[in-house]
């Protein structure tokens, strides 16, 4: 016991510095992890801009940026990789911001929108839309984000049994996913034998053939549900202690989970409309930005930012350093799977709760 | 903490789904004073609490915390007057103890405010007050069960409410631990005036710590009073029925 409990009173002043102290460094660490990521971003932006095929140099590039006139530069830059680099930022800021939402609240890594159906749910209604419905822009999105919701009602309720268990809803989200999958698949086997692109897009992700017109709708839903989903970002922290603690310190639980849920699939759906269902993006952001920052903070501006930067790097380096051109998901995909085989590894040997 | 809110329970029906499991009980809580509510298993004595702190709506009657129904009451302004302490809060994976407890401070944040001095206050008055201040960087995961109790008491003190309602607070502890946490409580009570509330299975113990038993069975008021002289021995001799609300009789 009294090892347990040290016995020696420590002073009211000196414990209240240490707390404030022990804040301050946990504040001044995220900070320092946001600027990073930040500065990185926009290292990897630049570079996008400037290598490819061609090298532009920064002056060149950003006469392109401005608006000016340049020869060559400004179809390259300016319709190629401008459009391109900038829907990798928005869509890996989307799944970034997703995916978290979704770990946080159901406690658990595995609970990513990726992993638990809601990516393919959208994905398999844009396949379906554009390959047999033959919609294009706006209606693509529209039926996209419809069945990610849908899919996301569907799942919680399957899961539904006097509340939600965050291991059964990732067990029958798996099962839902690999169902969706499967239409995904059948819808792609009925297209046309030229629209290889497509069918990669749906499969892995890709931002081949990214423009303006594509990036517009998924920085409109940024713009709307990021906000939101930041405004919530204390609640939902907070009903990480479970229901009823959540509910005693005044947090609606209820409505948080709603709002959280929507804004979250609605993300995702935007994206994954955009840019196809990215692999393990949603998944991978948010481990690897609680890592970078630490337990206890709110991750979801740093796991934006590794989403942004993970996609961009990922594309980088799927378009310039491998032989041939590579779509970003099979990049992204390569180092997703290894963290999932880590992580069913590890909770399977420590004997946790999934 | 001069002021005393009176918490009253008039004539509360409870239940899940088709089970009724509190029927027409009227309670009032002593202020300042501590509480505990004992009774035999699945006699609703944590589902009376969960109702007071506003997790459970009535099927009929009502809890009044100063004269307003508490389930009417906005979720944050209650959360600054009337903790709770439920029976089995997560900790989220290695959130250390100091964020922890600050996470007690939620329903005094607004929607955009930063932490605040007295934000940092209130958590170190917490850690002090459960002699967990040592403990303040090291990951709730890896403490022990006793040290673990302490700071999530730690974190319903820093709520700084009046009123602390506690779920079986010395479930899972050994003895030595059990009286640890109940003589944090006591304490409180006697510095601070903070009333407590909190339910029991111990007799024992509630008889030791209590100014006051209430004692439920099957989901009605038994008996309630001083620990001294004894009540009327508890329902809990015999077996408890496969359905004790509709079987028992005061």
């Amino acid at each position: 016991m009294s090892v347990l409990a040290p016995a020696r009173p420590t002073r009211g002043a000196t414990t209240a510095a240490r707390v404030a102290e022990a804040r301050r460094r946990r504040t001044a660490r995220r900070r320092a992890v946001v600027v990073v990521l930040l500065a990185l971003l926009v290292l990897v932006y630049a570079a996008s801009l400037m290598v490819g095929h061609t090298f532009y140099s920064p002056s060149e590039v950003l006469a392109v940026v401005l608006g000016q006139d340049a020869p060559g530069a400004s179809f390259t830059v300016g319709r190629l990789r401008l459009p391109r680099a900038s829907l990798a930022v928005l869509v890996g800021c989307c799944f970034g911001l997703g995916g978290v939402t979704f770990q946080t609240m159901l406690r658990n890594p595995l609970a990513s929108p990726d992993i638990i159906g809601i990516s393919a749910g959208a994905s398999a209604a844009a396949a379906f839309a554009i390959v047999t419905l033959s919609l294009t822009g706006a209606q693509v999105s529209a039926v996209a984000i419809a069945a990610g919701l849908a899919v996301a009602v569907v799942i919680y309720l399957l899961s539904y049994r006097g509340g939600v268990a965050g291991t059964r809803l990732i067990l029958i989200g798996i099962g839902v996913a690999a169902m969706l999958d499967s239409l995904t698949s059948y819808v792609l086997s009925r297209a046309a034998q030229w629209d290889l692109q497509e069918v990669m897009r749906w499969l892995t992700g890709s931002l081949n053939g990214a423009s303006w017109p594509q990036a517009l709708p998924v920085l409109a839903a940024l713009a709307v549900l990021g906000p939101l989903l930041l405004l919530t970002s204390r609640d939902l922290s907070v009903t990480q202690l479970g229901d009823d603690a959540a509910s005693a310190l005044g947090v609606r639980v209820d409505r948080t989970r709603l709002v959280v849920i929507v804004a979250a699939v609605g993300l995702i759906s935007f994206a994954t409309a955009a840019a196809g269902p990215i692999a393990f993006v949603a998944f991978l952001s948010g481990p690897i930005a609680a890592r970078l920052v630490g337990p206890g903070a709110s991750l979801l501006v740093p796991s934006a930012l590794v989403g942004a930067l993970l996609v961009l790097s990922a594309d980088f380096v799927g378009q310039n350093l491998a032989g041939t051109r590579f779509p970003v998901g099979v990049v992204t995909g390569v180092l997703g799977a290894p963290y999932l085989i880590y992580l069913i590894v590890r909770t399977n040997r420590s004997g946790g709760s999934l | 903490m001069t002021t005393h809110h009176e918490l009253i329970v008039e004539g509360l029906s409870l239940g899940y789904g088709e089970r009724t499991v509190v029927e027409g009980l009227d309670l009032s809580i002593l202020p300042g004073r501590v509480t505990a509510i004992v009774g035999a298993n699945a006699c609703g004595k944590s589902t009376l609490l969960r109702s007071m702190s506003r997790l459970l709506a009535p099927r009929a009657g009502g809890v009044l915390l100063d004269g307003r129904k508490v389930h009417e009451m906005p979720a944050k302004q209650l959360a600054r007057t009337l903790g709770l302490l439920p029976q089995s809060p997560v900790a989220p994976e290695g959130i250390t103890v100091a964020e922890l407890v600050g996470r007690g401070r939620h329903p005094h944040q607004r929607l955009l405010s930063r932490w605040s001095r007295e934000d940092d206050d209130a958590v170190a008055e917490a850690l002090e007050a459960t002699a967990t201040g040592e403990l303040m960087d090291r990951p709730v995961d890896e403490l022990s069960g006793g040290q673990r109790q302490r700071v999530w008491i730690a974190m319903a003190l820093a709520q700084r409410t009046e009123l602390l309602l506690l779920d079986e607070p010395t479930t899972f502890l050994d003895v030595s631990h059990q009286v640890e946490v109940l003589d944090l409580l006591t304490d409180l009570n006697r510095t601070r005036g903070t009333t407590v509330v909190m339910v029991l299975h111990d007799l024992n113990l509630a008889a030791r710590y209590a100014d006051r038993l209430v004692m439920l069975a099957g989901g009605r008021l038994h008996a309630a009073g001083p620990p001294a002289p004894a009540p009327p021995p508890p329902p809990t001799a015999a077996p408890p029925e496969p359905d004790p609300c509709t079987s028992c009789s005061p």
